[in-house]
């Protein structure tokens, strides 16, 4: 079910600003492709523009082509809510929604698109939070808020909502960036057993977790503020965190950028 | 390693020890403190001695009676009669107005919130908000009777008093549900929109039952605010002593207009009246807050 992403001189726009330059890439199935740069090079921008989510911004806009194995996502007659659902994503800060239970939330995305088989819904619950690994620790109270979880524990939650709407990709903005280690930890582990059925693109500004994590890492730069962000240059991680071509990754690597 | 050093001007000198809070600081507090609690006895009296005049006063006309009984045949020095047609009209107009301005402005502001995001249609709708907002409430009810009941021609009824309450309900239904809507996080929206969840749905399923403990509070504001209206009800719904459970046909009595009958009349039986439906009117309002308030706690965000 994981798809390969191709990426052909993507432009993203913030009304008239140019936030993100001519990026073309491929992004590989089953492996984990990471961004990493400074803050404001775009990464996240970019991120978005692969399930849709960045035109959500008022007067944002992109140019190019995002293809999804065949189909051009940006095409004419997709809606982006069918791309939505096929393109999951996990945001940086846990996001729970406040009025539902553990439960509603992992249901959410299954319920609000009109899914009601209380049998189909059990076991897709309890497979979903099985698969971001919070099923032991929440299996007893099921029925008690989601808020009421730990931070690590909620964006756990929020990886088995997005992972029960079955999507082919699977988009992370920074999403430890908000917990501690020990919780960061356990989203590393499991975003590690979630290779071998997503696509899986990581947003990050921590260079080990990106060592750590991924197998291809993308290095995205700006050239000032106000100027647009532009990929640098996309490898293995091995080569780009031991070897890289750029000058500038090099330089980002190994903290003597600026 | 040498020690840190604070600076001399805005640190203390080594060794030196912290010293006590000086006199005028104290001082300062003291005052402070004083005025707050003069202002905060200030605000009460007034609120304290209302209450106390009108519990005390209509306690002594309440009995079964007085709500189970109209004015019908009431001569002007009897004593008796009740509220129980200025009730029903009381709570037939405002659950009218409340159908109408309810979903109106609930509606108006989402538009202004989740679809106009400052466009020039929300800001025309805002200012007009706004005006509303300001009317005073007998303009209102000149409205109506100049539109629906003069220049349409319906006659006077518990309706047409709805919906001169709904023109009062509307700005104010508008202006908290809106700030309500717009303090639920963005994120919500956006987690929603990445599970594939169309627009209308999330607004449905996810922003307003996040928001819906601040509008349930605000809708109670304006019921409660509506109910006491006088001025409007005067030229819409009519006076009368008899009861009338059709809001739709001819006049009907409502407990403000009910008030302002009896406590205008010279015997001291009606205005003991006028007491005990102050009374009545404080009370209903209250349990109608006081259910808006279980709702809300039942469904809020825990």
């Amino acid at each position: 079910m994981a798809k390969r992403i191709e990426v052909s001189g993507l432009n993203a726009y913030y009304g008239g600003f140019l936030a993100v330059e001519n990026v073309s890439m491929t992004i590989e199935p089953r492996s984990v492709t990471a961004f990493i740069g400074p803050s404001g090079c775009g990464k996240s921008t970019f991120l978005r523009t692969l399930n849709r989510m960045h035109e959500v911004i008022p007067g944002a806009r992109v140019e190019g082509r995002v293809m999804l194995d065949q189909q051009d996502l940006y095409g004419e007659r997709i809606d982006p809510v069918a791309v939505r659902r096929v393109v999951g994503m996990v945001f940086q800060r846990p996001n729970p929604f406040p009025t539902m239970s553990i439960y509603d939330n992992v249901a959410a995305g299954l319920k609000l698109n009109g899914v009601k088989r209380k049998n189909e819904l059990d076991g897709i619950v309890e497979n979903s939070l099985k698969g971001a690994n919070l099923w032991n620790e929440v299996k007893d109270r099921l029925d008690k808020p989601g808020a009421g979880l730990s931070g690590g524990q909620q964006q756990r939650l929020c990886i088995a909502r997005a992972i029960a709407v079955q999507p082919q990709v699977l988009l992370m903005d920074e999403p430890c960036s908000a917990l501690d280690p020990i919780s960061t930890l356990a989203i590393e582990d499991l975003i590690a057993q979630l290779k071998s059925q997503y696509t899986i693109v990581i947003v990050t500004h921590n260079m080990q977790q990106a060592a750590r994590v991924s197998d291809r890492t993308a290095f995205f730069n700006i050239a000032g503020t106000g100027k647009p962000g532009k990929l640098i240059e996309l490898d293995e991680t091995s080569k780009i965190f031991t070897n890289p071509t750029e000058k500038a990754t090099e330089d980002y690597i190994t903290g003597r950028f600026g | 390693m040498s020690a840190p050093t604070l600076s001399p001007k805005r640190g203390l000198p080594g060794g030196q020890a912290i010293p006590a809070t000086s006199g005028m600081r104290r001082l300062k507090d003291n005052i402070v403190l004083v005025a707050v609690y003069v202002a905060f006895a200030l605000a009460v009296i007034p609120l304290a001695s209302v209450l106390y005049k009108i519990i005390s006063e209509g306690v002594q006309v309440l009995s079964a009676d007085f709500f189970l009984r109209s004015m019908n045949g009431i001569g002007g020095r009897d004593a008796g009669g009740g509220i129980y047609h200025a009730m029903i009209g009381t709570l037939e107009q405002v659950a009218l107005a409340s159908a109408i301005s309810i979903p109106v402005a609930v509606l108006t502001a989402v538009y202004l919130v989740e679809y106009g995001q400052g466009n020039r249609l929300s800001k025309v709708i805002s200012f007009f908000v706004d005006v509303m907002t300001g009317i005073p409430s007998i303009v209102a009810g000149l409205f109506v009777l100049a539109f629906w009941i003069l220049v349409l021609g319906f006659e006077v009824s518990g309706f047409a008093g709805a919906l001169a309450l709904a023109v009062l309900m509307i700005p104010t239904v508008v202006r908290s549900a809106e700030e309500m809507l717009k303090l639920v996080p963005n994120d919500l929206r956006e987690a929603s929109y990445a599970l594939g969840v169309p627009r209308w749905r999330t607004i449905t399923r996810v922003v307003l039952p996040t928001a819906f403990t601040g509008i349930i509070t605000g809708i109670m504001l304006a019921v409660a605010r509506v109910m006491g209206e006088t001025a409007p009800l005067l030229l819409t719904i009519w006076v009368t002593k008899v009861i009338n459970f059709n809001p739709f046909d001819g006049a009907q009595s409502s407990l403000p207009t009910y008030i302002w009958e009896q406590a205008g009349d010279p015997n001291q039986v009606a205005v003991d009246r006028a007491w005990g439906a102050a009374l009545a009117l404080i009370f209903i309002i209250m349990v109608l807050n006081f259910g808006a308030r279980l709702l809300a706690r039942r469904t809020s965000i825990r």
